[in-house]
């Protein structure tokens, strides 16, 4: 018989529930609070779920074992007391300018407020007024609202493992911030924004760019032109009633209009082509024989994360840009003269279900004369705000239609709003047949596959989430898997699960999104990339082939070692002398153990001996990449590996000397 | 002086090594590199950091949960004006307003200009026996009073003095 | 190798070995070397003692050796007694010298070493009979204790462990990790009946026994020395004095519970405990006493010392394995327990280092004579740190069941008043427990004190501060001093702890500057007891504890404060009356119009005057008056 337990006289049986808060939701009670989320280990800080057990008296649920004939109250007058104290704390400590933040309306702190009730607060007004934090393109950080309820430092460690954000001080000082409490900016973040998206409050939310896209709509002179990418239009329409995964972009087309843009394309055009590049790309490397695996590079926290993270990867990040930025760079350069107008006329604004996107934007790789190829990112949460500001009943809207020949698409370019999806396009395109590749859907951590292809197996892993990213790195430097193709999506479940959509509290609308773009999928017309007829009447007109000189300047980029990028070289000796001759020793843990230090330490003696101490600066830096050939030791820009004392001295004479 | 520097990163790098990178051994590690610099210097969390491999906020964060570690350099005398209920009971908080007036220490200083010295309060030094307690460095003077640690602080200034 | 051969091959050898060279002395001088009497310069003393009586060309050695006849000069943990230091004995003789400063060393060679006679200003003055002691044992400060744990402490010297190991050191866990199997271990702790003595008072078998359950590849102990309550050093001297004993008692708990490796965790503000514990720690591996088979056992087991980098949440249980992990030290929900999932996931064992230090000693006097010590149902002795307004202050140790009348008049000799004289009633409460505790008054003075007898007051025993408050400490001011220590010390984690005592912080700031109303009572009352049923972990749970009992005993005292704005300590500056200068008032009335309730009157350019009865003390009147003429004190 199945154990069972009473929730306010309900008789609920326990199967395999992880706590109390899991068991009580399951009778239909919304508990409240901050710090529990299913995906996130158990933190136990809110302390808003208090429940009564009987002979246990006031317990967390979130942190309390179902047990067989356990009696739990979850309304009493002890807990409503005990949640308005803590609701009042919070407010006592909060920002009061509820009217005018970003997170009015959908914020948990003021729902909670208003739901109990609560009129006036017995406790005196404390809040803090920390300078906010908007270093980034993506992201606002403002301190003053945060209820340190852990949730968005556990996902960035969790979930992504960067550790961007964390606790620093101690008690009634205690505040989440990057490390050295300087701006976000300056640390490791990422910018997927998944803190965003679990932060109850608006503590940190999404860098708005609405005003100046109005700006753009406003400004006669400009030829605006939109794109949407894959994710939004299933979840788009969750903020006007829709359900989770429901098709809407026939109305954020006619939305989009209405707003005022001269075009509405689809990113899932640029998806395609990515598809065709990307998989020219990877044959290619087949055929050479490598560098394998493969990493694709649609989405630019997985890019960031690589180029800080693991910048000896950085060969094996597909060079293709991600469909905004290919989008950006074609429509720039194709658009001015159709419609005959000068191209820093031609605006060109991104509908995405991201924050990263944003960031992605401003890299310098994508700037063309001075004017980004992407003008602005607005994520699907920002339209939904334009849409609402402007009166428009998104419900009631006939159906639009995307404007052509960017507009067309395949459904390999539309299921890239999974994870998965743009694997499944790729197999597509190599084995050259519309069949549905279901071993690399669904929301495992790591899914895998292989396919046969010119009697080779290509061995294929899709993961989401940058934790899972991180431990399949490992497990690829310590050889103990080989794949040919990885598909990395930061956000666990795709661009679906994008910090940019309407935010979500379960894996179920998730899963709905997802469904909702393989259902696209299955109802259209053409499933592969290379179908597109548009595509490939863009090689003939100007593309020439895949891969192709001119498709590798609009379509491919590159990518920087990013490592290291709190701080600078720490200086071990300064030299007085402006002619100085510049030493950097390296010590990454390989050249730690090669002997940096002894190195390092030899060295300084001696210059000392010497005295040429005036002349010559050492320096500790952080890996080359070169691993291998360690000691690494940089004498100005020459890089001397397996370095000796010899070696090193017979350089630094020949530079001195002249 | 460059010599020193380079000593000190020398040290950095001992005492990782000994505590074989691991980053459970976080708290010790970062101990030893204050004994060293006598604070922790902003580039040497960083370096501990990326050393540990351990994101340099989670290190940011530690050092500063802990009151022992501090991220600003102290002064050459460190004063610990114990507040523990026995201290605190024999008017401890007498002997602090007394330092700081002699030090002309204000509001939210606690360090003087030239560095020689710090006052801090400590939350029992378990020296109850001897309340009220004030510990120099690493002296431990018990039974004290405003007066004495005035002549204290003198005996201190002389000594300086003549170093110079 | 057995277990009759490690006794027989290493303790009895060195027992003997130690014993030849004990016949071999003419004089040991036993210096103590506790923070208390180092502080006062006891070394200063020793170092005295060593070039005088080398000087004196008088054979001394600082560690025994078996060569000549010499005088042995030896550290010892703290006595105790700690007020009166430095303290020195010299033996043969037991003679016990106060307050020796190196100044007294010179006399006390030529008279106590060379011929045998007593320094007689240096012997102790019994305030009860006015008599000179000549023996520690004699003095009643140490004569109505039983000491119990701190038997050894003060005696031999922490640095040497042949000293422990002469006096049946070691051969408790040679027995445990030989003949006992762990089941019989944690049967033979949980009969004893010894309970943590961290605080809570958990009984120490039960959780040796469900951690011991586990079934898991690799298990863990903790030796909680994160001795944090402030006004509290039991744990520091423990470590100070005996640290093999609380080393035998950790040892016997891993064979207990199947560990391979323990930590012993230690305030930072304790540098000589840390330094006790480690070379205790190295001596111990290498006699085989820690490190692969222990103990000529075929069980393995090695102990790190860890400093602490100071935060008192670290006492708790799971705050202090996240500090051992290299995490800021922050609580966690319980359950899991540490015994089921605690350091790396593992079964984990936290005891405090009382707990610890009392194992190999319940095995030395057998469960009878344990049994008979303490009271019902909570057995064995309780050290206790003593001070405050009390003659004698320092480290005691008596069995539970002892009543406060008999530790504060006996032991501590009474409650000083400002004036220096000693009465009992100038007691006004003792805060026991510390920041979690609460306080007694008069009406517990006969009360037994026990773990159960404190909870049933609201107070606890916590890990044994007890600090005696005469009549002339305000309970609001010492109700915010505790409050500002945990609102310090709180993790910041959960809400009502963090923001919580925050809150009642500035609650008790308006009582102490004249700001509250009745209301103020009530809401510190209703968050209060929000914060001890909500909070994450003990000390959040706990933290309310001082305020709600001293509200509780001294409710008047309370209200006096709100409603007459007067305290009547006179320790509330701001409650002080607020006086107008004739001297400097100027007559302009300034004041007089700012006065929200009229209290101040007087004619245009003459003095005025507040008439107290009416005055609020908002204060408002002190800045308005350009010729500083208003003071409050």
């Amino acid at each position: 018989m199945t154990p069972t337990l009473t929730i306010d006289q309900q008789t609920i049986p326990i199967t395999g529930e992880r706590n109390l808060l899991e068991l009580i939701r399951k009778a239909n009670i919304e508990l409240p609070t901050f710090c529990y989320h299913s995906e996130l280990s158990v933190y136990g800080a809110c302390r808003l779920c208090i429940v009564h057990v009987e002979g246990r008296g006031l317990l967390s649920a979130c942190s309390t074992l179902p047990q067989a004939d356990m009696v739990v109250k979850t309304q009493t007058q002890e807990i409503r007391n005990m949640r308005q104290i803590i609701v009042e704390l919070l407010l006592a400590r909060h920002d009061q300018s509820c009217t005018t933040c970003p997170k009015s309306s959908n914020c948990q702190l003021q729902d909670l407020a208003q739901k109990l009730g609560i009129k006036t607060n017995r406790f005196k007004l404390r809040p803090n007024s920390f300078p906010i934090d908007e270093s980034s393109d993506a992201l606002v950080r403002d301190p003053n609202k945060c209820v340190l309820c852990g949730d968005c430092v556990r996902i960035c460690s969790e979930i992504q493992s960067v550790g961007a954000i964390d606790f620093a001080n101690r008690g009634s000082a205690a505040m989440v911030m990057p490390c050295f409490g300087k701006d976000l900016s300056k640390g490791e973040c990422v910018y997927c924004g998944q803190c965003a998206r679990v932060c109850p409050t608006g503590a940190i939310t999404i860098k708005s760019e609405v005003e100046k896209v109005w700006g753009l709509l406003d400004d006669p002179r400009s030829f605006v032109i939109a794109h949407i990418a894959p994710a939004v239009r299933v979840a788009l329409g969750e903020a006007f009633g829709f359900e989770s995964g429901q098709q809407t972009v026939g109305q954020i087309i006619a939305a989009l209009r209405l707003l005022g843009f001269d075009k509405v394309y689809d990113t899932a055009f640029t998806a395609d082509l990515t598809v065709i590049e990307e998989s020219t790309e990877f044959i290619s490397r087949l055929e050479q024989g490598g560098p394998l695996p493969q990493f694709t590079s649609c989405c630019p926290a997985w890019v960031r994360f690589v180029e800080q993270f693991y910048p000896e990867f950085n060969k094996n990040l597909s060079s293709c840009r991600s469909p905004q930025q290919m989008f950006g760079s074609l429509a720039k350069s194709l658009i001015p003269s159709q419609i005959n107008r000068d191209r820093k006329d031609v605006k060109v604004v991104s509908i995405m279900p991201c924050t990263a996107k944003k960031t992605e934007a401003h890299r310098s790789e994508f700037i063309t004369g001075g004017e980004r190829d992407t003008d602005y990112v607005i994520t699907t949460q920002e339209l939904i705000r334009m849409i609402k500001q402007a009166g428009i009943r998104f419900g009631e809207l006939e159906s639009g239609s995307f404007d052509m020949p960017l507009g067309f698409k395949s459904g390999a370019g539309v299921i890239f709003g999974s994870s998965g999806g743009v694997s499944e396009a790729v197999l597509r395109y190599v084995v050259n047949k519309s069949i549905d590749f279901l071993e690399v859907r669904g929301i495992d951590g790591l899914r895998e596959t292989s396919i046969m292809h010119e009697g080779r197996e290509i061995r294929l892993a899709v993961v989401s989430g940058l934790h899972q990213a991180r431990l399949l790195l490992e497990r690829i430097k310590k050889k103990e898997v080989i794949y040919d193709l990885i598909e990395v999506m930061a956000c666990p479940g795709g661009c679906i699960g994008g910090a940019g959509q309407p935010v979500y509290h379960d894996e179920s609308s998730r899963k709905k999104r997802a469904k909702g773009l393989y259902e696209n999928d299955r109802t259209m017309e053409l499933h592969c990339a290379q179908e597109n007829p548009y595509v490939q009447e863009l090689y003939t007109t100007m593309l020439e082939n895949p891969g192709s000189k001119k498709a590798h300047s609009l379509l491919h980029t590159r990518y920087k070692n990013r490592k290291r990028n709190i701080g600078e070289d720490i200086t071990i000796s300064a030299a007085s002398e402006n002619r100085k001759v510049e030493i950097t020793i390296c010590f990454g843990t390989h050249c730690f153990q090669k002997g940096a230090q002894t190195l390092t330490r030899q060295l300084s003696d001696y210059l000392h001996i010497n005295q040429l101490n005036r002349w010559v600066e050492i320096k500790a830096s952080f890996c080359y990449e070169k691993c291998q050939k360690g000691p690494l030791v940089k004498i100005d820009s020459q890089v001397i590996e397996q370095a000796t004392m010899d070696k090193i001295v017979s350089q630094l004479l020949m530079i001195l000397k002249v | 002086m460059k010599k020193s520097a380079f000593r000190k990163f020398d040290k950095v790098c001992d005492i990782l090594a000994l505590h074989k990178l691991n980053p459970a051994r976080l708290i010790p590690i970062l101990q030893a590199v204050q004994e060293e610099y006598r604070y922790l210097p902003e580039e040497i969390i960083a370096f501990i950091a990326s050393s540990l491999h351990v994101p340099a906020a989670k290190v940011y964060g530690v050092a500063t949960f802990y009151s022992h570690f501090t991220l600003k350099p102290k002064g050459k005398y460190v004063f610990k004006v114990c507040d523990g209920t026995a201290c605190h009971v024999k008017r401890s908080m007498g002997i602090l307003d007394a330092i700081r007036e002699k030090l002309k220490l204000k509001e939210g200083e606690s360090t003087t200009l030239d560095l020689l010295f710090t006052v801090e309060t400590v939350s029992c030094l378990g020296a109850c026996g001897i309340a009220p307690v004030l510990v120099v460095n690493e002296d431990v003077h018990g039974q004290m009073t405003p007066e004495k640690t005035v002549i204290l602080i003198d005996h201190i200034l002389q000594k300086e003095a003549t170093h110079e | 190798m057995n277990n009759q051969s490690f006794i027989d091959s290493t303790l009895n050898v060195i027992q003997a070995e130690y014993e030849k060279q004990i016949q071999l002395l003419t004089h040991r001088i036993t210096i103590c070397a506790g923070t208390g009497c180092v502080a006062n310069g006891s070394l200063k003393v020793f170092d005295a003692f060593r070039t005088q009586l080398n000087q004196r060309q008088l054979l001394v050695s600082l560690i025994l050796k078996d060569e000549q006849r010499s005088t042995y000069l030896s550290k010892s943990g703290c006595q105790g007694f700690c007020q009166i230091g430095p303290l020195i004995t010299i033996d043969p003789g037991n003679i016990f010298y106060t307050a020796v400063s190196e100044n007294d060393v010179d006399e006390i060679i030529e008279k106590t070493i060379l011929k045998g006679e007593f320094v007689d200003r240096l012997l102790y003055k019994d305030a009860f009979t006015g008599q000179r002691c000549t023996c520690a044992h004699d003095i009643t400060f140490y004569k109505k204790q039983q000491r119990f744990v701190l038997e050894k402490c003060g005696k031999i010297n922490p640095d040497d462990i042949r000293e422990y190991i002469y006096h049946e050191g070691y051969r408790a866990a040679a027995k445990a990790c030989q003949e006992l199997s762990d089941i019989e271990i944690c049967s033979f702790i949980l009969e004893s009946g010894l309970r943590g003595r961290g605080g809570g008072g958990f009984p120490t078998g039960l959780k040796w026994e469900l951690t011991r359950k586990q079934v898991s590849d690799n298990k863990f102990i903790i030796c909680n020395g994160d001795e944090g309550d402030p006004g509290a050093f039991m744990d520091r001297s423990v470590m100070e004095g005996n640290p093999h004993g609380v080393i035998e008692g950790i040892i016997i708990a891993s064979k207990a519970i199947g560990a391979q490796e323990g930590y012993v965790y230690v305030r930072a503000e304790y540098p000589l405990a840390v330094r006790r514990m480690k070379k205790a720690v190295e001596d111990a591996r290498k006699l085989g006493i820690l490190g692969q088979h222990i103990l000529g056992s075929d069980h393995s087991f090695d102990l790190i010392v860890m400093e602490g980098a100071g935060a008192f949440v670290c006492g708790e249980e799971t705050a202090l394995i996240a500090s051992i992990e290299g995490n800021r030290g922050i609580p966690s929900p319980k359950p899991p327990f540490p015994a089921e999932s605690g350091l790396s996931g593992k079964p984990t064992l936290i005891n405090n280092v009382e707990t610890f230090a009392a194992i190999p000693l319940i095995f030395n006097c057998g469960l009878e004579f344990y049994n008979a010590l303490g009271s019902e149902k909570s057995k064995g002795t309780k050290t206790f740190a003593l001070t405050g307004h009390v003659v004698n202050t320092g480290l005691i140790e008596v069995p539970f069941g002892t009543t406060l009348r008999h530790i504060i008049n006996d032991i501590a000799g009474g409650v000083t008043n400002e004036d220096g004289s000693v009465s009992i009633d100038a007691l006004k409460a003792v805060q026991i427990g510390g920041p979690s505790g609460g306080c007694l008054t008069h009406e517990h003075l006969d009360m037994p004190l026990d773990f159960d007898s404190l909870k049933s007051i609201g107070a606890m025993v916590g890990s044994g501060g007890l600090v005696v408050m005469n009549q002339s400490t305000c309970m609001v001011s010492m109700a915010r001093f505790f409050m500002q220590f945990t609102q310090n010390e709180s993790c910041g984690k959960c809400v009502l702890c963090r923001e919580g005592t925050r809150q009642m912080l500035e609650l008790l700031d308006d009582i102490v500057s004249g700001q509250a109303t009745p209301r103020t009572l009530l809401i510190m009352e209703e968050l209060a007891v929000a914060i001890q049923k909500g909070s994450l972990c003990g000390l959040g749970k706990t933290a309310p504890n001082p305020v709600l009992s001293m509200m509780k005993q001294f409710r008047e005292e309370y209200e006096e404060h709100v409603i007459h704005k007067h305290c009547p300590t006179g320790q509330c500056v701001a409650l002080v009356p607020l006086k107008i200068d004739p001297d400097m008032c100027k007559g302009c009335s300034a004041c007089l119009h700012v006065c929200p309730v009229n209290a101040i009157s007087g004619s245009k350019g003459k003095p005025y005057q507040i008439d107290i009865n009416l005055c609020i003390k908002c204060r408002a009147c002190i800045p308005i008056c350009k010729f500083k003429a208003i003071k409050g004190a």
